[in-house]
Order: C-alpha cells, then sequence, then structure tokens
C-alpha cells in the first residue's frame, strides 16, 4: 500500500499513466471512426521504429520542439508562460534565412553567425515580452500571443519582399551552401562518399534520405546546460526564487524585473535557436508563406507540460510527441484511418498527460483511506 | 483500493472485448466490400488490383476544399472502380516534403502523385532515387528534355474556363468594369489573369464597348481576409463582377461580394455553394478527373513518363458549372458558343502576358 502510493507520488508515474489512458481513449475513438486500434499503434509503432532512417526522422522532427520545449520550461521555471515560443522560433526563422542568404563566408564562419543571427532575434522578441512585462506589468500571455501574430505577418512580409523571394514559389531563396549543418552534407554526395555508403546499407539510408543534422544534439545541450544554469547556479536560484514567489525574492533582495527580462531573453534564444537549426539543417532551407502557425512553438507547450517544465524530461518528452507526430502519418497509409483521427490521438495523450496532476491526488486519497482503515 | 483495482480490471476487460469484437466485424466488413466490389467490376479492371497509388499533399492538407481534396477524390473513385490501393499523406509544412515522398516509396507505392507546384523540386529528387516507382505531379510541367524519364507532369489550361468566365462576366457586367484577384505570382496564376482578361477583351469587342479590369495581388493562397479588403475595395471603385485565382483567399472574395451584394466568380470547383446569390459562375479545374485519367493510363502500363499532360476543355477537365441561374439562358448559351470555339480550336485563351498582347493586337 505505502508502496503503491509513493510510485503514485513519483511524477514519471503519473506521466506514464496519462500516456496510456491517452492510448485508451485514442483507441475508443479509432474505434468509433471503425478502425482496429491494434492495428492503428502496430502501424505507428512500425513508422517510428523499423527502420533507421525513421528514428533519423523522428529526431529532426523532435529537435525543434525539444528546444521550443526547454524554452517554455525554463520561462516556467522563472514564473513566466512563454506562449510566444511560437513567434519567437518565428522571428528566428526570419533572421537565420536572411542572414543566410546574403552572407557568402566560409562555413566555419557561415554557421556560426547563421545560428547567432536566430538566436539574437528570437532572443529580442522574447526579451520584448519580459521588458513589457517588468516595465508596465502587461501580462506575459498577452503581449506574447499578440507579438505571435505580429511575427507570422513579418515572415509573409519577408517571403514576399522583392529581394527574397524566389520567383514561382511560396517561398524565399534557400541559404547558402556554407550554412548547412547537416552531418557531413558535402561528403555524403561525393563518389567517395557515395561508395563508401553502398557498402554500409543503413547507413546510407539515414544519410541519403534523410536530413541527419545537429539539431537533436543542440537540443540536449540546451537542455543539459538549462538544467544546470537553473538548478547549480547561484543566477538559477534567482530566477527558480522569482518563479516560485517574487514578493519573496524581491524582500530578499533579488532584482525580480531585471530577472524576468533576462530570463526571457534567454526563453527566445532557445526558441531562435530551435529555428535556425530547422533553416541550416533540414531542407528546403528556406521560409515560405505561413497560411497557419506551423506549431513548432505550440507544441514545444505541450512537450514541455508533458515533461513537467523539467529540461531534462523535454528530451524524452520531445522524443515522444516527434515519434507521434512522424509515426502517425502511417496510420493512413496502413489503416486508412483519416488524419484527423490521428491528430485526435495525439490531442488526447496531450489533454491526460495535462490531467497528470490527479494521480498524485489519487495517492492522497490513497493513504487517507489507509490511515483511516488503520484507525 | 482493492475495489479500485477490481474496476480497473474490469474496466480493461470489458475494452478488451469490445475491441476484439469490433476489430472482427470491422475486418469482416471489409472483406465483404472487397469481395463485393470485385464480383461487380468489370474484368478489364481486374489488372488494378492491388496497385498501390499515394498521394502527398502539399500544405494545404487533404481537406483544402480545392485541389488536394479534389485530387483525393479522384483517388477515391479509382480506389471504388478499379480496386486499386489509394491513400494519401499529409504535409504540415515545407520540410516535410521530401521525407513524406520517401515514406511513400517505402510503403512500396507503385504510383505517387504530387499535389501542387511547391512539390516539384521534391518530386524530382525523388524519382531520381527510386527510378522504378512512377511519380506524377499535379500542376507543375517540367522541361520534356531534362526531366526523369519516370515522372508524368499535368498541367491545366486554365486560360480556357477563365476565358469564359472573363466573356461571362463582360456580357453580364453593368458598370463595365470588372475585377481579378490573384493568389502569389507566378505562371500558373498569370493562365487565370491572361485568360479571363482575354475573355473580357473578346466579349467587349462582340458588344461594342470597353470593359476595364482592375487586376490586384494577394500574394497569398490563404490570407481571406486579405481577399476581402481587395475585392471590397474593388467594388467601391465601380466593379460589379471580381474573379478570383487565389484558392482560400478567395473565400474572403466571395464574402465581400456577399456583404457588397455585387458578383464573384469562384475558381478550382463549382464555388456557388459559398454563397448562392452572388457567386455568377466558377471557372472549373477539374483535378480528380486528370489525376484519375492518368493514374488509369499508368495502371494500364501505357508509356506515359517523361511526358507532360495538359488537361483542358478537349478532355472534359476545365469548364463552367451548368447552373446558369444568375447569369440568364442568353449569356449562358453564348458562352457555350465560345466553349465550342475554343475546342475546335477557332479561339485559343492566351495563358501569360506575352500571349495577351498578341491576343489583343
Amino acid at each position: 500500500m505505502q508502496k503503491t502510493v509513493k510510485l503514485l507520488r513519483k511524477p514519471i508515474t503519473s506521466t506514464v499513466i496519462a500516456i496510456l489512458f491517452g492510448f485508451l481513449v485514442a483507441s475508443v475513438v479509432l474505434l468509433a471512426a471503425g478502425y482496429n486500434p491494434a492495428e492503428a499503434f502496430g502501424a505507428l509503432f512500425n513508422g517510428v521504429f523499423s527502420k533507421p532512417k525513421y528514428l533519423s526522422n523522428v529526431m529532426i522532427k523532435a529537435a525543434p520542439i525539444t528546444l521550443t520545449a526547454v524554452s517554455v520550461a525554463f520561462a516556467y521555471r522563472a514564473g513566466l508562460f512563454n506562449i510566444g515560443a511560437e513567434g519567437q522560433y518565428i522571428v528566428g526563422a526570419i533572421a537565420s534565412t536572411l542572414v543566410g542568404y546574403l552572407l557568402h563566408l566560409p562555413a566555419i564562419l557561415q554557421v556560426p553567425l547563421v545560428i547567432l543571427s536566430g538566436m539574437a532575434a528570437g532572443a529580442l522578441y522574447g526579451g520584448l515580452i519580459g521588458l513589457l512585462k517588468a516595465r508596465f506589468g502587461i501580462h506575459e500571455v498577452l503581449t506574447s500571443i499578440m507579438l505571435n501574430w505580429v511575427a507570422l505577418y513579418l515572415s509573409n512580409f519577408v517571403v514576399q519582399s522583392k529581394t527574397f523571394h524566389q520567383p514561382n514559389s511560396t517561398a524565399t531563396y534557400p541559404v547558402q551552401q556554407s550554412s548547412y549543418t547537416m552531418l557531413l552534407p558535402n561528403w555524403k554526395l561525393s563518389d567517395e562518399g557515395l561508395a563508401f555508403l553502398r557498402q554500409h546499407k543503413w547507413l546510407s539510408e539515414i544519410l541519403l534520405k534523410t536530413d541527419v543534422n545537429f539539431g537533436f544534439l543542440a537540443a540536449v545541450v540546451a537542455a543539459l546546460l538549462i538544467w544546470f544554469l537553473l538548478y547549480r547556479s547561484v543566477k538559477g536560484f534567482e530566477f527558480r526564487a522569482v518563479g516560485s514567489n517574487h514578493a519573496a525574492a524581491e524582500l530578499s533582495g533579488i532584482p525580480v524585473k531585471r530577472n524576468m527580462v533576462q530570463a526571457m531573453l534567454i526563453a527566445g534564444a532557445l526558441s531562435g535557436l530551435a529555428a535556425a537549426m530547422v533553416i541550416t539543417g533540414t531542407n528546403p532551407h528556406r521560409i515560405s508563406t505561413l497560411a497557419a502557425f506551423e506549431n513548432n512553438g505550440f507544441n514545444g507547450l505541450s512537450v514541455a507540460f508533458i515533461a513537467g517544465s523539467s529540461p531534462i524530461g523535454c528530451i524524452f518528452a520531445g522524443l515522444l510527441f516527434g515519434g507521434l507526430l512522424y509515426g502517425g502519418q502511417s496510420i493512413q497509409a496502413e489503416v486508412g484511418a483519416p488524419t484527423e483521427v490521428i491528430n485526435i490521438m495525439i490531442g488526447t495523450i496531450v489533454f491526460f498527460v495535462a490531467l497528470t496532476r490527479i494521480v498524485p491526488a489519487l495517492a492522497d486519497r490513497l493513504e487517507r483511506r489507509g490511515i483511516r482503515h488503520a484507525e | 483500493m482493492k475495489k479500485i483495482v477490481a474496476f480497473l480490471l474490469a474496466g480493461t476487460m470489458a475494452f478488451a472485448m469490445t475491441a476484439c469484437g469490433s476489430g472482427e466485424s470491422s475486418s469482416e466488413g471489409a472483406s465483404q466490400t472487397s469481395s463485393g466490389s470485385v464480383g461487380e467490376s468489370k474484368p478489364e479492371s481486374r489488372p488494378a488490383n492491388g496497385f498501390r497509388i499515394c498521394m502527398v499533399t502539399d500544405a494545404g492538407g487533404v481537406n483544402d476544399q480545392s485541389f488536394n481534396q479534389s485530387a483525393w477524390e479522384g483517388l477515391q473513385k479509382l480506389e471504388q472502380e478499379q480496386g486499386a490501393k489509394v491513400s494519401y499523406i499529409e504535409s504540415k509544412q515545407e520540410a516535410d516534403y521530401a521525407t513524406n515522398l520517401d515514406k511513400a516509396a517505402d510503403d512500396n507505392a507503385d504510383l505517387i502523385w504530387g499535389v501542387g507546384f511547391a512539390m516539384a523540386d521534391a518530386v524530382t529528387v525523388a524519382a531520381i532515387a527510386n527510378p522504378d516507382i512512377h511519380y506524377a505531379i499535379v500542376d507543375n510541367a517540367y522541361d520534356e528534355a531534362t526531366m526523369p524519364e519516370n515522372i508524368t507532369g499535368v498541367m491545366f489550361r486554365a486560360q480556357e474556363p477563365s476565358f469564359i468566365v472573363g466573356y461571362i462576366a463582360a456580357k453580364t457586367t453593368k458598370t463595365n468594369r470588372v475585377g481579378f484577384v490573384g493568389g502569389v505570382t507566378s505562371d500558373i496564376v498569370d493562365q487565370f489573369q491572361y485568360g479571363y482578361q482575354a475573355g473580357v477583351a473578346y466579349a467587349a469587342m462582340e458588344l461594342n464597348k470597353t470593359v476595364t479590369v482592375d487586376v490586384q495581388y494577394a500574394e497569398s493562397f490563404t490570407d481571406a481576409s486579405k481577399g476581402k479588403a481587395i475585392a471590397s475595395k474593388m467594388f467601391s471603385d465601380g466593379c460589379d463582377i471580381v474573379f478570383h485565382a487565389a484558392g482560400g483567399v478567395g473565400v474572403g472574395v466571395i464574402e465581400a461580394a456577399k456583404d457588397a451584394n455585387k458578383l464573384a466568380i469562384g475558381v478550382d470547383r463549382d464555388q456557388a455553394y459559398l454563397a448562392p446569390k452572388n457567386v455568377l459562375t466558377s471557372a472549373v479545374k477539374l483535378v480528380n478527373v486528370a489525376v484519375e485519367s492518368v493514374s488509369k493510363e499508368i495502371i494500364s502500363g501505357e508509356k506515359t513518363s517523361g511526358k507532360t499532360y495538359t488537361y483542358g476543355l478537349t478532355e472534359g477537365a476545365v469548364g463552367i458549372p451548368e447552373d446558369y441561374t444568375l447569369m440568364g439562358e442568353k449569356t449562358y448559351q453564348d458562352a457555350l458558343k465560345v466553349e465550342e470555339l475554343i475546342k475546335s480550336g477557332d479561339v485559343i485563351p492566351p495563358a501569360n502576358a506575352e500571349e495577351y498582347t498578341q491576343f489583343i493586337g
């Protein structure tokens, strides 16, 4: 009994239960729509694990949402709800595309400059939200939702501008090749590389058919750095103090306002980094007209909450989400279920994860019952 | 505690049982319908059985009320009639095109459709990587000398229905001023614009009057509010009919016509259902017809690859809807005459600026 209570109290247990419940409800939805859930989940599983290149694609999909999730989780620890990760991602994408297209430097200079420009744009955009909150007390949810739209239309404006618009397309010109952050982009297409890859089939599948890049590595490093910053540094303690009770933090001499702005600068830079890694690391290396948000930031929001706002947890939650997004597409081809059913499934899982607080509450109840019985 | 466990167990069991039950029944149902269709289908359509077709949508998604949806409808019909196995993969963003095309190849598709000119580069790369799979693309023409052997391009002579709706617009206008709202400046939208302008000019010549055409681009295929703003401005400037070739932007154009109580002309499919009293007619482009017919040819093993097919009035893949309540009998009959002239080749609607100046001159 005590063991069950203890187990239920662990955050990871609630998340696992929530995911299981998500799948359970998704099965009901699939059944109601007339599809066999076992087959559908089988297709999902195969779509993720049956080939090495699928795993590679999952990691490519997971990289940006993991980074935006770390951005959201970090801001959340500092007491800010960064719903603006989407907008920070978009301005990061604009900046890195423009810099990557206009500069013609050798890769060793070009890559860091392009990535830094994406991060800087995201940081400024996030910092603006922090500044508005610190100086004028405007709630960050309000400003960041508005700024998301500003970013979207700014992006469309840039796509349609004479200098950057590629004729007969709905996109800008791609960035210069020297900005690429794929794994060995030139070698894998050279004669020597192709000859080597012919002998190693699985490697050639991954390298030639997917854009293996450093995005996920960047996400893992960023998550670790943020964890270190939050839990192993004085600055991080300040952020967390502001996050848990800003009045108390102010009273103990922590500059609350400065910390808010700094937290949003860092959060914005993380979202900008997500965009820079996508632009430099995956085809078509450019931005195109956005009809609606691409959800790189909003999915990050879901991922951050699946992870319980833990930066390290974001890595795993990001992989889970990336797997659902990418593997989910196989369900249509193999089972015939429309993609809407798959989206409902993903939504259900996120919904149940959001309800995870029920599980510790259940644990409390069990404990109280145990005590009553003992009495 | 025990009660809770028991409850959960019972729940799981009940769930497992329903899962088995309906799983069986659904598979039974599937086998029934499939055997039924085999029995019904004519012997010559048998070869299509087991032929796998996968379609990759562009970022618009499969329910875009436009060409993705239309292409999917064509494939579904093919599945019903010929027993080919069809599926689709939705692209959420531009970066998905290459991975989705690759996924389609993994699923052992014999024919892969890419929908929309935005996918042209990705389709080329995929076709070179998988020389034994057929690829086909809607709305893109490659240079026939350099295009890979296993791609079939499908284009529409959209200037033909545009010419007809232009003709109808000029005959119907009372203010002698009509409008055109384009999506993103491109060769494809040029077909609509110049076909329309030529149609207007043709009718104006016939009636011996001048009709001006206001042209504006939304530089978007999705921003409905921009379409509404542009069309409202055109209506207040004195236009009484506005034609759009702008995908989702057009929804706004039609809304503006409704608000101003003026007329709009739809595109791609019969859009009268959006505003029955304000949609004069539509320049219909039946992507489903083209997708179906090209797929059939590829299934039957005809040599279609390395070529670009253009579909127009003669192939029955473009035209105007049959409903003509808003334009009246006379105009409709005249429009049908123009249609015949285009079919016979006596009138050749222009598809770009150059051809248009020739047509006018």
